[in-house]
């Protein structure tokens, strides 16, 4: 018997498929494989001895340090604008919807240079720390600053819309059998809120170990103290050490790629566990 | 525990959800809160658990005030129409969930919560599904788990807000007797919100009647359903015809024929709306002798327990419906289109100032 051809109701697939796959391999594939093509001009030792140089390997630390502290911040504080802005109403709330996306739009070279201009010791906020003993400009921290700052949309965006969903008789319920309010959110919010969360973590991670432009005004970028990995990899271009760059430019590819894998794992068994189900 | 409600007032923006609602629910009893959407009764409902709460008036329990006591310390269950589970908890962690959240110094140890839950859930019959998650169930299964864990908590009262109003109609009669039956066992003091009058005089052991944030009628359901208080209830519960008719010194007067009342001598012709049940109308195919309307049956709907005709009056412009016993509609022998002859049984007329009268 023929087999019957699956009807659907818009035609197209495999030419769909096709530009897709065509696309992503000239957009991103090739690109990517070129920066292994090129690093294997090194040999193994030479790759070795680039990669884990002392000031490059500082680097690698800071960078990913710092976006991990950032999209952790941005988690935590992203969660309660998301929750502010779903939950309550205020005059200028509008405003405060859209000052949300501002990192997104603003380029990321006029943010690090005003982040610098109000951190730095002479700065409004730079000026009132600094007698305090804390340093923000030309520091790890001032890192972690510029990060948190472009991360922040990613975990509002996506926290938000599954917030404003939540069934507002869930947590009635839960109420009426005795919860208290720690325990409605524990138990109740925050188990639905997960994915998402997860979700702009893993963007906000992502984006932040791959930013420059806000970073470089404000780290200051001292070798083994503020220098982040990105900046290495420009550092060498420079010089016209184009395998050395693509070589720490692999090395950032695949600890990136694992991190994210590891944090779509991570979704994925969570969202298992909760729709084991849907 | 019996609920006392008082003057209770509840205003949204402009819209006055409830107007001085006064009630009283007696320990023990299944009673059914009636209306049209919109009339207040899942407001009062909601007042009543203390999930929203009054402009004016009080609330108390069992004679206790209550009024301003949070909704975690009433110990009500309450049951969703849409359920409200917690999707990423197992059937048996939404049960339990109640008694986990309890302090440490009153919760149940692990082994004495199994239990609980497990006796919980063969009471509403479904313990094989303790480890499945709510989306996994069908409707009727996720308010059944619903019931179970609102009653988990041990709960006085047993609040249900349409608690089968998103089911299809099999389950919903199947699980209607079903939560009368439950009733009938636990004697807890339960209040359900429902806009399907079928399900109210089934179930209720009282029936409140409810409309623009007021009370229309309280009663059993036979008190509710012969002798309705207002042309609402009449209309609201069950089918009815409505003709306008003249009262005058005891004597009702509908198109060309009069029936005796057994009140109203006094009064002078009034205006007067006359409402009479479909299966209070007899149908004749001769005028025989008596005061009768005369009409043309215009459709049958002979599918169902009893026939329902829908009659053209000859002199009148509003059809009437009249339902009659498949063996009176074979006797009959009534086509469409057919010369028939009506006869009121049982009329109720409500003068334009409200008062009621059974004939």
């Amino acid at each position: 018997m023929a087999k019957h051809k699956q009807k659907n109701v818009l035609p197209g697939f495999n030419l769909s498929l096709g530009y897709t796959l065509l696309y992503l391999s000239l957009i991103v594939l090739i690109p990517l494989s070129a920066a292994f093509f090129k690093t294997t001009e090194l040999t193994f030792a030479e790759f070795w001895h680039t990669v884990t140089t002392p000031r490059v390997v500082a680097s690698y630390k800071l960078t990913f340090g710092a976006s991990l502290f950032a999209a952790i911040i941005n988690a935590i504080f992203g969660l309660l604008t998301a929750w502010v802005l779903t939950r309550y109403t205020f005059p200028g709330k509008k405003l405060v919807d859209a000052l949300v996306d501002l990192p997104f739009a603003l380029p990321t070279a006029v943010a690090g240079i005003a982040l610098t201009a109000v951190y730095a010791t002479n700065g409004w906020l730079g000026s009132i720390l600094e007698p305090h003993g804390i340093k923000v400009a030309f520091t790890p921290l001032g890192v972690v600053v510029a990060l948190t700052f472009i991360g922040l949309p990613f975990v509002v965006r996506t926290v938000q819309p599954v917030l404003e969903d939540l069934e507002a008789e869930t947590e009635e319920a839960a109420a009426s059998l005795g919860a208290n309010r720690w325990q409605t959110f524990r138990r109740v919010i925050l188990p639905a809120l997960w994915p998402a969360l997860l979700t702009g973590f893993a963007l906000a991670f992502a984006r932040a170990v791959g930013e420059y432009g806000s970073v470089i005004f404000i780290a200051g970028n001292m070798p083994m103290v503020s220098e982040i990995t990105p900046l290495i990899i420009i550092t060498k271009l420079e010089q016209y050490d184009y395998t050395g760059a693509t070589a720490v430019a692999v090395v950032m590819l695949v600890i990136s790629f694992l991190l994210l894998f590891a944090i779509n794992g991570l979704q994925w068994w969570s969202s298992r566990r909760n729709s084991a189900s849907r | 525990m019996s609920i006392e409600i008082r003057n209770i007032k509840k205003e949204f923006g402009n819209f006055t959800a409830l107007d001085n609602v006064n009630l009283d629910v007696p320990n023990g009893e299944l009673v059914a809160l009636l209306g049209p959407s919109g009339c207040g009764k899942t407001t009062l409902l909601r007042i009543i658990a203390g999930l929203e709460s009054p402009d004016h008036g009080s609330i108390h329990f069992h004679g206790e005030e209550a009024t301003d006591r949070d909704v975690r310390e009433r110990q009500v269950g309450f049951v969703f129409q849409h359920y409200a589970l917690f999707r990423h908890m197992t059937v048996f962690e939404n049960v339990a969930f109640g008694l986990r959240v309890r302090p440490k110094k009153t919760r149940p140890t692990e082994a004495e919560i199994h239990r609980r839950v497990h006796q919980l859930l063969e009471l509403v019959q479904l313990d094989w599904l303790a480890d499945r998650y709510p989306p996994q169930l069908s409707g009727g299964q996720r308010q059944r788990i619903a019931l179970a864990r609102a009653l988990a908590v041990e709960p006085k009262v047993l609040l249900l807000d349409e608690p089968f109003g998103a089911l299809d109609a099999k389950v919903r009669k199947d699980l209607r007797r079903w939560l009368r039956r439950l009733h009938d066992e636990l004697h807890i003091t339960s209040v359900f919100v429902t806009h399907d009058q079928e399900e109210a005089l089934e179930v209720a052991d009282r029936i409140v009647v409810m409309n623009h944030g007021r009370i229309e009628q309280i009663g059993s359901p036979q008190e509710v359903y012969d002798n309705p208080a207002s042309p609402f209830v009449y209309k609201f519960l069950g089918n009815v015809n409505q003709f306008n008719s003249r009262v005058n010194e005891g004597q009702a007067h509908i198109g060309d024929i009069s029936l005796s009342l057994n009140q109203h001598h006094s009064i002078q012709n009034s205006n007067a709306l006359a409402y009479v049940r479909p299966h209070d109308i007899e149908v004749f195919t001769e005028p025989n002798g008596e005061q009768t309307l005369q009409a043309i049956v215009s459709y049958i709907h002979a599918a169902g327990p009893s026939v329902r005709l829908e009659l053209q009056p000859v002199n009148e412009s509003d059809t009437i419906e009249a339902e009659i016993s498949r063996e009176r509609f074979r006797e009959l022998a009534l086509n469409q289109g057919a010369h028939v002859y009506l006869k009121p049984r049982r009329v109720q007329v409500f003068l334009e100032t409200g008062t009621t009268t059974p004939s």
